[in-house]
Parts: C-alpha cells; structure tokens; sequence
C-alpha cells in the first residue's frame, strides 16, 4: 500500500508524517505536491499540519482551492481515504469534506502540549488499533484548534458515534481542565457520514517510538495499514 | 487606483452566538485600561475590492466570492457595501 502525504506551502509536518510511515511504519509513502493534481496512486491522503498559505484569511481557507485539493476532494467523495491532522483538520472543514469549523482556542494562546486522548470509536478505518475507550496520549500544537458547530450538528455527531477522539484527564473524563482549546464537548477528531475521512487536531506522527515521548500515535497509521489492506483484499487487491 | 474600476468592501463577522476569543480579551483589555463602558467587542474583518468598471453580473460574483472565500458560512456572515 501507499501513503501520499501532500506538501503546501507552509507545511511543516509534512516530513513528519512521511518518517512516521517510512521508517516506522515502514510503508510505501511518497509526496504530493500542492500544485499538481497527481495522487500518485496512493491508497491514502494524508493532509499535515502547518500554517498552509501562512494560515492567511483562516487556517485552511486558502489551501482549500490548490490544486492537489481539487483532486483530494474527488477522491474523498469516491471513498478514498483521507486523514487530516491539525491543519489538515481545518482543510478538511474548509473545504467541506468535514462538518464544522476550528476556531482560535479559547484562550488564545499556542499550545503545544502533550495530551490524553480517548478513542470513543474504534470501529473506524483510523482506529481500529485501539480498544474502544482506550486513553492515548499524544501531542497537540496548535492556536486554531477549538472545534465549533452547532449544536443539531453537535448532536449528530455524537448520536452517530463520529466524533472519534476527545481530549480527557488521565481517568477518562471529558473535563474542563483537560480541554485544551475550548472545543465543544472536548472534541478533538471527528469521521465524515461515510468512514472514510477524518480529521483530528492532535499530531499523531509525532508519536510513534518511545524516544519521542509515546508511540501511541502510530495505532493510527497501523489502522490505516489495516484498512487498506482488507480493502485490497476485498477488491482483490491492485 | 485605476478610474476605471468600481470598489465594494466586503465586511465579514462571526455569526451572533460564535464564539469571539479575540473580541473577549480585547474586551477585558479596555475594561482594564480603565474604559469600563464597553461592555462587549466583537472582531471581524474588512475586505476592500477593486473591480474592472465594465464586469457583467459583479454582484453574484461578489456574493460568490464571499461565501467560497472571504467568509466561511459555517461561522460568519458578511455584508457587501458597493462604493
């Protein structure tokens, strides 16, 4: 299988994501650049974190348009899939393929912190290297993390189990102080309808050997791998 | 700027009930300046177009513009003044 992990201008988790993959994961994974409209073949798009486009206008806005967009929009809508890690998050709902939006934290400062994770789904193709309810701990780094919508659409998400990540203290509770942006009911990574995009704030390319603090993060590329692989089997494979 | 264009400024708000980060601490920053009449701020933003003078059906595109662009819908709202 191939991972494409797409490089905008701005970008700065993009090599990141492609060592995590390469190295530790040891899957194929190759660049996708911004203004080509070539997928390369990969089986999954990872979008990175960064400040695309300087994170002018709003955190994703205009990266939302580039070229390589165009292209990971309609391979989204095909089923492809697609992960979005923090700016990559807010990509994602710029452009739509994910409800809601990600607004400046509350408290309006960077932050740049280890965190807990609860997975509250792990029947997803991102997450099934968990145990659902598992605690996960891994980095955020953001400014722009706090995650709105309203609330009928809050409570669709909920009810239908997608909100897939939410920040927690260390006895699993969805507590104010463990909230580190202001996003509401703690969310920290949401799935589309249809499973096969999801977008989260967290970074977890950064946490995937012990010497970088955790290895938690890489359940997710395992998951990914999982995924891709019964997908090839059941469509007998490429 | 050119005589033969037009100009619109595009004004872009959150949503009543978005939350505002920003305008709370500026808010709080006034309140303790010692301006204890403000009692809330909201921030937003402008936009200044120049457009050609002679652009068909300008008033779509400008709405289209802002609605693709300017402004995300999900948690802004924005008004278009024609100059």
């Amino acid at each position: 299988m191939k991972f494409g992990v797409v490089t905008f201008p701005g970008s700065n988790c993009d090599y990141d994501a492609y060592a995590a993959v390469r190295h530790i994961l040891k899957e194929e994974v190759e660049f996708l650049w911004h203004k080509s409209e070539d997928l390369k073949g990969c089986d999954v798009v990872v979008l990175p974190g960064g400040f695309s486009y300087g994170d002018y206008l709003r955190a994703g806005a205009i990266a939302r348009f580039s070229p390589i967009m165009n292209r990971v929009i309609k391979f989204a809508s095909a089923g492809g899939m697609v992960i979005g890690i923090c700016n990559g998050f807010q990509v994602l709902t710029e452009s739509g393929l994910l409800p809601g939006a990600l607004i400046r934290n509350t408290h309006l400062r960077f932050s740049c912190k280890f965190v807990n994770l609860k997975v509250e789904n792990n029947a997803t193709p991102y997450t099934s290297a968990c145990r659902r309810g598992e605690i996960i701990r891994i980095p955020i780094a953001h400014g722009e993390g706090n995650y709105y919508n309203f609330v009928g659409d809050i409570k669709a998400l909920e009810d239908s189990g997608r909100v897939v990540f939410r920040y927690v203290n260390s006895r699993g509770e969805a507590a104010i102080e463990a909230n580190p942006n202001g996003s509401i009911n703690n969310i920290a990574g949401i799935i589309n309808e249809e499973g096969n995009v999801l977008g989260m704030m967290p970074h977890p390319e950064r946490a995937v050997e012990d010497i970088l603090g955790s290895a938690d993060g890489l359940k997710v590329f395992e998951s990914i791998r999982a995924a891709c692989a019964s997908l090839l089997n059941t469509v007998g494979g490429k | 700027m050119n005589n033969d264009s037009k100009k619109a400024v595009v004004y872009v708000r959150l949503k009543d009930g978005v939350l505002d980060p920003q305008g709370i601490t500026i808010q709080k920053a006034l309140v303790q300046m010692g301006y204890k009449d403000f009692l809330s701020v909201r921030s937003g933003r402008f936009f200044e177009l120049e457009i050609k003078a002679d652009s068909a059906d300008i008033d779509r595109k400008v709405d289209e513009i802002c609605s693709k662009l300017l402004a995300n819908p999900v948690i802004e709202k924005f008004e278009v003044e024609k100059k």
